[in-house]
């Protein structure tokens, strides 16, 4: 329950924060999240990465399908990755999931772990 | 340990967030952001537009007067209805900066030489702060302030001026980091407020590149090579093909201005076979030389309609985003239809309910240089009439990203800048000091032209719009629903003694100095002629009998063709109209190709070099992607060119301008003992024979790689494209299978061709068709970036007209309905 709660906390907060703040202020809460739904380390980090790797992936994955893979075909060869707009959305999902996810694991060593009784 | 622990992962979150918020360097360019940039709230995702994407919108802004709605048709061309004229203008600026932002922006930066700020002293191979030096040092900042004043001393252009800006500035204020275009991102940076100088910068842009052009230095070298006879024979006034624009013996008005040639002038000026001198420098930047365009209009004795046809269409470099932007704007005053420039208000090339207008480029010399002697190397002061004069200073700061700024410091004096000195090396490098006398330096307000054009109702209108008129000077094309047709190559232009500007002149004191400016009843307008057609197609404007100078690069082939193709047709129909617009026929071919049969000694060539010969001459001269006739004959003249003049030239390392075709075929076809042939650094001597021959089997070397590789035919060879401003391929359209070139009506050559292609019959409806390459969104993620180049290089058009409010509220293909509203 707490690991369900973690991730949908996380992609809440991780999808508001940057509309009023800078791209990766979702760190910032992804990290506060870990401390509040305090969990064991693997879990932090899973859920964590997990919330940002699906909210990037699927709101990029909207954009990209919307824009019939246009634009993304484009900065994939740019940006050196051939031209498969996939890899792309991948990566980016990957980026959001990895920096949160570091982020709460970082919370969750701000705590003891203390199983509940 | 747990501290430990949470000390290394805040450590690597740190790092993680830090090394994807910076540009990192791979391979000599920089990437953006990548953090920021795959983020889907801020970066380029958000920059993927949906296809089907609704633009309505309300906006509202205390600077409008009243209301404006806009409608977006099918292909995004928005029709802008506005109860006030300056509303208008505003709603221009802010549909300009919307799907335009960042190319005006760029353009403006590029004029201002400011692309260093921007892309960093050199980047991609590109050393942008030479560009820019070479900008500053040109004047483009100072002639863009003098312009702004002439501008804003006119009330009317001041009023539209700042609507227009006021527009850009109500879109570019309404931005988000999210909503800026792609480039910014790629780049890593932000837009500024539009500004009146931006305009005016945009408009000396143009000047640049239709009246920038010169090539004085080049000459000047060779006048130090060759004799006054050989020069004659490789830069002549004019050519045997010509037929110019006011046909010849047509009166020209007289005026009492007589020239003084300066006294010393043949001894000191026009001397040629000088000294020699030391290595070359590269000249950074030239507008290129095929920066010109076709236009001609028949009258309705000669159509089937028995109204005037008007045809226009502009040679630039092709881009993306495209140069131009299509709109119909609409107040109580006027309605117009046509292109516009985003940066610019106004429509510039295009038709209201009486009329049509459009331009070719003059190609007029409007840019010399002086030498000038300093006191010393502060340059403080200058040797002008007999005394030491006082020069003025313009400190030009370029800032660079990531580096120290650099400034230039320029000495200003009677003649303009002194854009090369002892800092700024000139391309013939002897250190010396040349100021720029350049017309576009002088206070001028294009705008009211433009603005006038969309408003005329006649004739009389038309003379009103143009008169005005100084630089870059054009052919403007005129027609009305009355029948009337005309055409005036209309700019100031100096009064030049022959050969004045042509090579660098003493700036010692006035003798030298642009005398006057020819009297505007000698830019003689052409008015229903008899013939039954006004063309332009930048050949010369007169025959070489005008009483002034045409210093300048006129190219006669177009020109010819045309008036030789409207001369026999009557009866005309639109679709006529749209075959010789888009006619690849090459006519260079058809003329160079029996003098080069005479000379040809196909005795002499192997047995594959007869093959390619063979496929030269089964050639219908059309330059239709298929053919491989174009790819043989284009390499076979370059080939010529090189093989005639390189033994010459290569007599001074120097830059040297390379003769221009009609020189060369003439030369060959009047004179069989023609001088150059010989190759001066052979014993024996040389015939044309020898030369053609070999010329063509030097060709023959080029061209069976390009057979080998199968990229003979000419679509493939001459591998035509559309570039994106920053060169990127992926935002290009590249190896586009293209025909038509340089010596067509069809003048696409590789990254340069038809920017606009426009016909207008004025009949009471007016039936228009237009089309360019590009699209009306300048956001690559967008399906309307580039939907209309598969039309454009099909040579298809697409119908446009003026239409009315009540009738585009019931379109159903509307792409979105944009309210302005006073707030």
């Amino acid at each position: 329950m707490k690991f369900i709660s973690a991730i949908i906390l996380t992609a809440l907060l991780g999808y508001a924060a940057p509309l009023f703040f800078t791209w990766w202020s979702f760190a910032i809460t992804s990290f506060i999240v870990a401390i509040v739904v305090h969990q064991k380390a693997g879990q932090a980090f899973t859920a964590g990465f997990a919330a940002m790797f699906f909210l990037w992936g699927i709101q990029a994955l909207i954009y990209d399908t919307a824009n019939h893979h246009r634009l993304s075909e484009k900065i994939a060869s740019i940006l050196k990755l051939g031209d498969s707009s996939f890899v792309l959305l991948l990566i980016t999902a990957f980026i959001g999931g990895l920096i949160s996810g570091m982020a709460a694991l970082t919370g969750s060593f701000t705590r003891k772990y203390k199983a509940l009784a | 340990m747990r501290w430990l622990l949470l000390i290394v992962c805040a450590a690597i979150t740190t790092g993680l967030i830090i090394v994807l918020d910076t540009r990192l360097t791979v391979a000599g360019a920089k990437t953006p952001r990548l953090g920021y940039f795959l983020s889907p709230q801020k970066g380029f995702w958000h920059n993927a537009e949906a296809d089907d994407k609704n633009f309505d919108a309300d906006i509202k802004n205390a600077y409008l007067k009243g209301k404006v709605n806009v409608y977006l048709d099918e292909r995004l061309v928005p029709h802008v209805y506005a109860e006030q004229e300056n509303d208008a203008y505003f709603v221009q600026g802010y549909l300009h900066a919307k799907f335009r932002l960042w190319q005006m922006e760029f353009q403006a930066y590029a004029a201002g030489g400011r692309l260093s700020e921007i892309m960093g002293a050199k980047s991609n191979g590109s050393d942008f702060l030479a560009i820019d030096k070479f900008f500053r040092r040109l004047g483009m900042v100072y002639a863009a302030e003098q312009s702004l004043r002439a501008i804003e001393a006119d009330e009317t252009s001041k009023a539209q001026a700042d609507a227009y800006t006021a527009g850009v500035n109500a879109y570019i204020s309404s931005l988000s980091e999210e909503d800026y275009p792609l480039e910014y991102k790629l780049l890593d940076y932000k837009p500024e407020p539009w500004t009146n100088l931006k305009t005016a910068l945009f408009m000396k842009y143009m000047a640049y590149d239709l009246a920038g052009g010169e090539d004085d230095f080049e000459m000047t070298n060779a006048k130090s090579i060759f004799t006054k006879e050989q020069f004659e024979k490789l830069y002549p006034y004019g050519q045997d093909i010509l037929d110019p624009i006011i046909p010849k013996g047509t009166a020209i008005a007289k005026s009492g201005l007589v020239l003084k040639k300066p006294s010393k002038a043949d001894s000191l000026y026009l001397n040629f076979f000088k000294k020699k001198d030391t290595a070359a420098i590269k000249n950074p930047v030239k507008p290129d030389k095929d920066n010109g365009s076709n236009n001609w209009a028949v009258s309705g004795s000669k159509t089937k309609s028995g109204r005037p046809i008007l045809c226009n269409d502009p040679h630039l470099g092709l881009n993306f985003p495209s140069i131009w932007y299509e709109m119909q704007i609409s107040t109580p005053e006027y309605n117009a239809y046509g292109v516009s420039f985003p940066g610019a208000p106004s429509i510039i090339i295009g038709f209201n309910d009486s009329c049509a207008f459009g331009f070719t480029n003059a190609e007029r010399d409007v840019r010399d240089y002086y030498e000038i002697k300093f006191k010393d190397s502060t340059m403080k002061e200058y040797w002008f009439d007999s005394t030491w004069q006082p020069t003025t200073f313009r400190d030009e700061i370029i800032k660079i990203k990531d580096a120290p700024s650099d400034t230039e410091h320029i000495a200003m004096t009677v003649f303009g800048p002194v854009m090369y000195d002892q800092h700024y090396d000139n391309k013939l490098k002897n250190g010396k000091a040349y100021a720029c006398r350049w017309k576009a330096h002088d206070s001028s307000n294009e705008l009211r032209t433009f603005n006038q054009l969309d408003k005329a109702k006649n004739y009389h209108d038309y003379e009103n719009a143009i008169s005005t008129y100084q630089c870059p000077g054009q052919n403007m094309l005129f027609a009305a629903k009355n029948g009337d047709i005309a055409i005036r190559q209309q700019g100031q232009f100096p009064a030049k003694w022959k050969r004045q500007g042509d090579f660098i002149m003493p700036g010692e004191d006035s003798a030298y100095m642009w005398q006057a400016t020819i009297p505007d009843s000698m830019n003689t307008t052409m008015l229903n002629p008899a013939r039954g057609f006004v063309s332009s197609a930048n050949q010369m404007p007169y025959d070489t009998s005008y009483p002034y100078y045409l210093g300048g690069s006129y190219p006669p082939y177009r020109g010819f063709f045309i008036n030789w193709r409207l001369s026999n047709m009557q009866n005309i129909t639109i679709e006529e109209m749209q075959q010789l617009q888009t006619s690849n026929y090459n006519i260079l071919a058809k003329l160079a190709k029996p003098v080069l049969e005479k000379y040809m000694d196909v005795k002499r060539l192997s047995t594959y070099e007869k093959n390619l010969y063979d496929k030269f001459e089964s050639w219908d001269l059309k330059n239709d992607a298929a053919e491989e006739g174009p790819s043989v004959f284009a390499v076979w003249i370059d080939s010529l060119s090189d093989a005639m003049y390189a033994d010459e030239f290569s007599q001074t390392s120097l830059p040297l301008m390379e003769p221009v075709t009609s020189t060369l075929i003439e030369g060959i076809a009047k004179d069989s003992l023609y001088e150059f042939a010989d190759n001066i650094n052979t014993p024996q001597k040389e015939t044309i024979s020898d030369v053609v021959t070999l010329a063509f089997k030097n060709a023959a070397k080029t061209l069976n790689s390009a057979n080998l590789l199968q990229k003979l035919a000419w679509g493939k060879f001459k591998d035509s494209g559309i570039r994106h401003l920053l060169r990127l391929p992926q935002l290009s359209r590249l190896h586009l299978n293209a025909g038509g070139g340089t010596f067509s009506v069809n003048a696409y050559k590789q990254f340069h061709g038809p920017s606009w292609r426009m016909i207008v019959q004025l009949t009471d409806e007016t039936e228009a068709y237009g089309v360019y390459p590009g699209g009306q969104s300048g956001n690559p993620g967008s399906k309307y970036y580039d939907n209309f180049v598969d039309t454009w290089l099909a040579g298809k058009y697409y119908k446009i007209a003026i239409v009315g409010e009540a009738a585009i509220k019931k379109q159903t293909s509307l792409k979105g309905t944009m309210s302005f509203s006073k707030g």
